[in-house]
């Protein structure tokens, strides 16, 4: 019984998500470099004015509004093609408002792309392409710390995603139902720090009481973990794009996947290291610099990819 | 370092900046010092940065060490470093907005920099006033000094200039420019320290 109910609230949280669009445009799509595509359900006239009546924001930076050059008509009006100053991207996302006639109100709609889309790219450019510890250089002092054998990195990483996806959609609830409502934002800091080390501790003792299994492997690490960049680096980022709650968990997973790769990769190379000749005084953490080195220039690689 | 233990200013300097220096020999927050290190004012600023908060929560612990109950230490720490961060890193997007945006997400991460929990925890919640500002000055400075060090030598080898200033018409190495390389750049640093340190090591032994 309880299963079905989740499944229905589950349901019910992705349809949500997903009926954003109602009213007269139907869909909109980034269709060059400096394009935008409506289709609309309801034709507009052909001597419509778009000077005023149009108006496109990114959602990061909803208070500046992009110039639009100009804006036609094709297919009897059923579509609108506006051409922007600056170059669009199909990464972000684009609040557009639109008036169709004086008399009507102007209608809202968010332009992205496809959500599971977008939420693969969100997962695939923090696991890979922006990698924390090979492209943005963050938690590297956990990084070198757990990656001296396999079995730690594994057990690392494994609790270093619960313990980061859990925080950040935590994170992202305080910061958008209590922070921003009361214009707090400048405690974003010490709120961040403080929820996470609040939940590290709950964790730990929820942990202990309810699976003393699962504590054993994991508990030496979760304390670690408190003083890792990464957990805070990801609600910064979360919040300075204006993520919503699916966008946050994608990026807390995609990041926490990519600490776990780098911990198992580094891990892996440096079980061989032991038993490698090397330089009296390169041994130890060195060496570790200088492999580390390495992938990040293969993970350099990734950098052109985009989806 | 047991309390009451007596600290000369000159001997807590040399200790943050030669003997325990925060990144060539006790290895922590190394994430600045990959990431920020391409060249000497990135540097500079988030030296400064943490030397701040470094002085100013080794005194606010050491004011209130009597205080705050062993068991609740590490979150009562983490909340007087969150709080000097937070005024760090307004007092620099106030002044200096500009170079403010390149280190903007590093100024807020010195929270979590381990250097600086652990230098309260080691000496500022053992040691009375006094001692413990000299002491976060000593690391603080350290920390400047390293991550300037670094700073100079791939600005100047990546691209022929040190603060901006050209001082060479071409770009000897353009590699170390690149950010991988900040990882080559404290590795081959490292080893060359605990190099020379083997060499005077062996050279004080031998007279």
């Amino acid at each position: 019984m309880s299963r079905r109910l989740l499944w229905a609230l589950l349901a019910l949280l992705l349809l949500t998500a997903q009926a954003s669009a109602a009213g007269r445009i139907l869909d909109g799509e980034v269709s060059g470099e400096h394009e935008l595509t409506l289709t609309l359900g309801l034709a507009l006239p052909a001597d419509w004015q778009w000077q005023g009546n149009v108006g496109v924001v990114e959602r990061e930076s909803p208070d500046i509004p992009l110039t639009v050059e100009s804006a036609r008509l094709e297919q009897n009006g059923r579509v609108l093609v506006l051409t922007l100053a600056e170059p669009v991207s199909s990464q972000s996302a684009y609040d557009l408002s639109l008036r169709p006639s004086a008399q009507e109100p102007a209608e809202k709609f968010t332009l992205r792309k496809g959500f599971l889309a977008l939420l693969f790219s969100i997962v695939i450019g923090a696991a890979l392409i922006q990698n924390f510890v090979f492209s943005r250089y963050l938690g590297l002092c956990i990084f070198f710390g757990a990656s001296g054998r396999k079995e730690t990195a594994v057990g690392m990483g494994f609790s270093f995603i619960l313990v980061m996806t859990l925080s950040a959609v935590f994170v992202w609830a305080v910061y958008n139902f209590v922070l921003r409502p009361l214009h707090l934002q400048f405690l974003q800091v010490i709120t961040f720090v403080g929820i996470i080390a609040i939940f590290v501790q709950f964790l730990d003792t929820v942990l202990r009481k309810v699976n003393p299994f699962l504590f054993k492997k994991l508990g030496v690490y979760l304390v670690l973990i408190t003083t890792n960049c990464i957990i805070l680096a990801v609600p910064l980022i979360l919040v300075n794009n204006a993520y919503d709650l699916w966008e946050s968990l994608a990026l807390a997973l995609g990041s926490g996947a990519g600490f776990a790769l780098a911990l198992f990769l580094m891990a892996c190379v440096r079980e061989r290291l032991e038993l490698a000749d090397i330089p009296e005084v390169f041994r130890g953490l060195p060496i570790a610099f200088v492999v580390a080195g390495l992938f990040a220039l293969a993970f350099l690689g990734f950098s052109g990819m985009s989806f | 370092m047991s309390e009451g233990q007596h600290y000369t200013v000159l001997e807590r300097l040399a200790n943050g900046l030669v003997r325990e220096n925060p990144i060539f020999k006790l290895a922590l927050s190394m994430c600045p010092a990959v990431a920020m290190t391409n060249n000497v004012r990135n540097g500079f600023l988030l030296g400064l940065a943490v030397l701040f908060v470094q002085v100013a929560s080794n005194v606010t612990v050491s004011i209130f060490r009597r205080f705050i109950h062993e068991r609740i230490r590490i979150p009562a720490y983490i909340i007087i470093i969150a709080t000097w961060v937070s005024v760090s890193d307004m007092g620099l997007a106030a002044y200096a907005p500009g170079f403010y945006k390149e280190i903007a997400l590093y100024v807020k991460l010195i929270v979590v920099f381990a250097i600086i929990i652990s230098r309260l925890e080691v000496f500022a919640s053992r040691n009375t006033v006094w001692p413990s500002f000299w002491d976060g000055m000593g690391m603080g400075l350290g920390f400047m000094f390293a991550l300037m060090f670094v700073g100079v030598f791939r600005e100047f080898l990546g691209s022929g200039s040190l603060w901006g200033i050209e001082l060479l018409p071409f770009k000897p190495f353009f590699f170390w420019s690149l950010p991988p390389a900040g990882f080559f750049a404290i590795g081959l640093l490292m080893a060359l320290f605990l190099w020379l340190e083997r060499r005077f090591n062996a050279w004080r032994g031998r007279k």
